[in-house]
């Protein structure tokens, strides 16, 4: 796993609150310049994981370097090398974006004229120039959001982190966090996500860790995750008449029947033998096809199957 | 970037945060200047009481209650408005939150202060020895800013229960001082009790500094007031890094 490509490196990192196991010796490696997910449901050990890996808690067992500086022997150089948006972090509601900003970047050392280029740059790109002087506690959420990137980037950090960045904004906002998230990716930044949202994760991302009960359940990219559970793959069939989904039972072809609105998603290990029964028996029983499609395996179908507790056979297995 | 300048300056920006912030909010307001204005009041109105040899005792009651009063509300708000884990964030370490925490106590404490000061002065016409008179308020200032700091740590996100806390600490520690009764009238458990708290040893140090009459050795009251706020400090440091992520 050692390699100078790799500018985070989790080496079997362990944190226990009590006698519970929050992280369980997680083993992982994040390459310069990509944009690498932590997915899994709640209570999965996402928040500690990324937690350690920011300096804020200390992993009970294992090791974490970042841009080649272990974390635990010197937490303030390796967080100076990060920017970080934490999944229940705010910022200040007295002091106005200009002010917020300001006080992120003088944390960093920067200050003057060039701290004051890079402030109006960012919030104009934001959209939030128009709003620099006025205080937070009348902004939206979604402004704070912005707000809350543009203080965590205003160093222009070589590693991101960000916890749960999209969680309970609206589809503008969503896709202008993404649309920063990539290009401070194509800029060089290497981003380390956690997201409960599958569809970010597949959309964003290069390659994605499943995290379930405080361990790795796979690390791959998003196409290979899918194929590794092809074995999931659907029919979804719309019919002009209502019928009941017993219609489409079958033994050998058909392992589950989902009601998807106007829609059934039949669930089959062999779909061409599946659409040619379908075909047969809406001859047979003299209903109208309105539509028939085969369905790859999703990311989500690999996420339920992998967070169910069952080991998985991928490249990258823990 | 050295360490050096980064923990100094990061210490200077978590102090300019605080003071934005913190100085103008109500609880730092009622506690740290209503409170002693009020004792104060409770204490001289419709009595006969020399103001000029009350003096020391009254500016030390109001140098405690400032310095003391923005360090407890600090870290319970930021806790419960969510910045808290922001801060962290930064390339700072406990005790640069920690020691900008108490400067801006001090600084607080310091500057309603000096008006208090300026104002005695003016009215009771003291031939103040200067030094002492200064050297008192700082060191003083640091050891009640860290105390208020010290009273924060408690893992809680609620401002208005620390406060209370707060109070439950301090006002004891006002009345078993020698601010309202000199020490050299204070007899038996009283005068034992005042020995813990470290008002006694300011007020001494103030009375000395204005009127030259102390009733404890000049070099033993620094001593102690020191030992007092790094005492303090210490514990500050060890309770805030125990309960750094409760209640967030």
């Amino acid at each position: 796993m050692e390699s100078e490509n790799h500018i985070i490196q989790a080496k079997e990192i362990t944190k226990m609150f009590g006698q519970k196991i929050a992280v369980d010796r997680v083993s992982f490696y994040v390459k310069k310049g990509e944009i690498f997910s932590f997915l899994g449901p709640n209570g999965a050990g996402k928040t500690t994981t990324i937690r350690m890996l920011t300096a804020l808690l200390v992993p009970d067992n294992g090791q974490i370097v970042i841009d080649g500086i272990d974390i635990s022997k010197h937490p303030v150089q390796a967080k100076l090398r990060i920017g970080v948006i934490p999944e229940t972090s705010n910022i200040y509601a007295d002091l106005t974006a200009r002010q917020n900003i300001t006080l992120s970047g003088r944390f960093y050392g920067l200050a003057g004229k060039k701290l004051k280029a890079k402030i109006d740059e960012l919030l104009d790109k934001l959209g939030l120039y128009n709003h620099r002087d006025d205080t937070v506690k009348t902004f939206s959420k979604g402004m704070k959001q912005k707000l809350n990137i543009a203080s965590s980037i205003i160093h222009d950090p070589p590693i991101l982190f960000l916890d749960e960045p999209t969680s309970g904004l609206d589809i503008q906002s969503q896709r202008l966090i993404r649309a920063i998230i990539k290009d401070m990716n194509a800029g060089g930044t290497t981003v380390f996500l956690t997201t409960h949202n599958i569809e970010e994760a597949n959309l964003l991302c290069e390659r994605i860790c499943i995290i379930n009960n405080g361990r790795i359940a796979a690390v791959d990219t998003p196409e290979k995750l899918k194929r590794t559970f092809q074995k999931t793959q659907s029919v979804e069939i719309a019919l002009r008449s209502q019928v009941s989904g017993q219609v489409f039972a079958h033994q050998q072809l058909v392992e589950r029947i989902e009601k998807l609105g106007d829609k059934w998603k039949l669930y089959t290990a062999d779909p061409d033998k599946l659409i040619k029964h379908l075909v047969s028996l809406a001859k047979e029983q003299n209903l109208t096809i309105t539509s028939l499609q085969t369905c790859s395996a999703s990311l989500e179908d690999a996420f339920l199957e992998l967070t169910k507790d069952r080991s998985y056979a991928g490249s990258e297995i823990k | 970037m050295k360490l050096n300048n980064l923990f100094i300056r990061s210490i200077a920006v978590v102090t300019e945060k605080n003071i934005r912030i913190y100085y103008t909010k109500a609880p730092v307001i009622i506690f740290g200047l209503l409170f002693p204005l009020f004792i104060f009041l409770a204490f001289y109105l419709g009595r006969e009481v020399d103001l000029r040899s009350f003096f020391p005792g009254l500016l030390a009651m109001s140098l405690f209650f400032t310095a003391s009063s923005v360090g407890p509300l600090i870290t319970p708000w930021e806790k419960q408005a969510g910045t808290y884990e922001r801060l962290l964030s930064f390339p700072v370490s406990v005790n640069t939150i920690i020691l900008g925490d108490i400067a801006a106590g001090m600084i607080f404490g310091l500057t309603i202060n000096m008006v208090v000061l300026v104002t005695g002065l003016v009215f009771f016409n003291y031939a103040a020895h200067f030094v002492t008179l200064v050297l008192a308020m700082i060191v003083a200032s640091f050891c009640f800013s860290s105390l208020g700091v010290l009273l924060a740590s408690p893992s809680v996100r609620s401002p208005s229960h620390i406060m209370m806390f707060s109070s439950l600490i301090r006002f004891p520690l006002i009345f078993i001082s020698g601010v309202l009764i000199p020490l050299e009238k204070l007899t038996g458990a009283g005068r034992f009790l005042a020995y813990f708290s470290p008002v006694t040893y300011l007020v001494d140090l103030f009375n000395s500094a204005l009127v030259q009459k102390s009733y404890l050795p000049v070099p033993l009251s620094w001593s102690i007031l020191i030992v007092f706020g790094l005492i303090f400090l210490f514990l500050s440091r060890k309770l805030h890094q125990r309960n750094l992520l409760k209640g967030l």
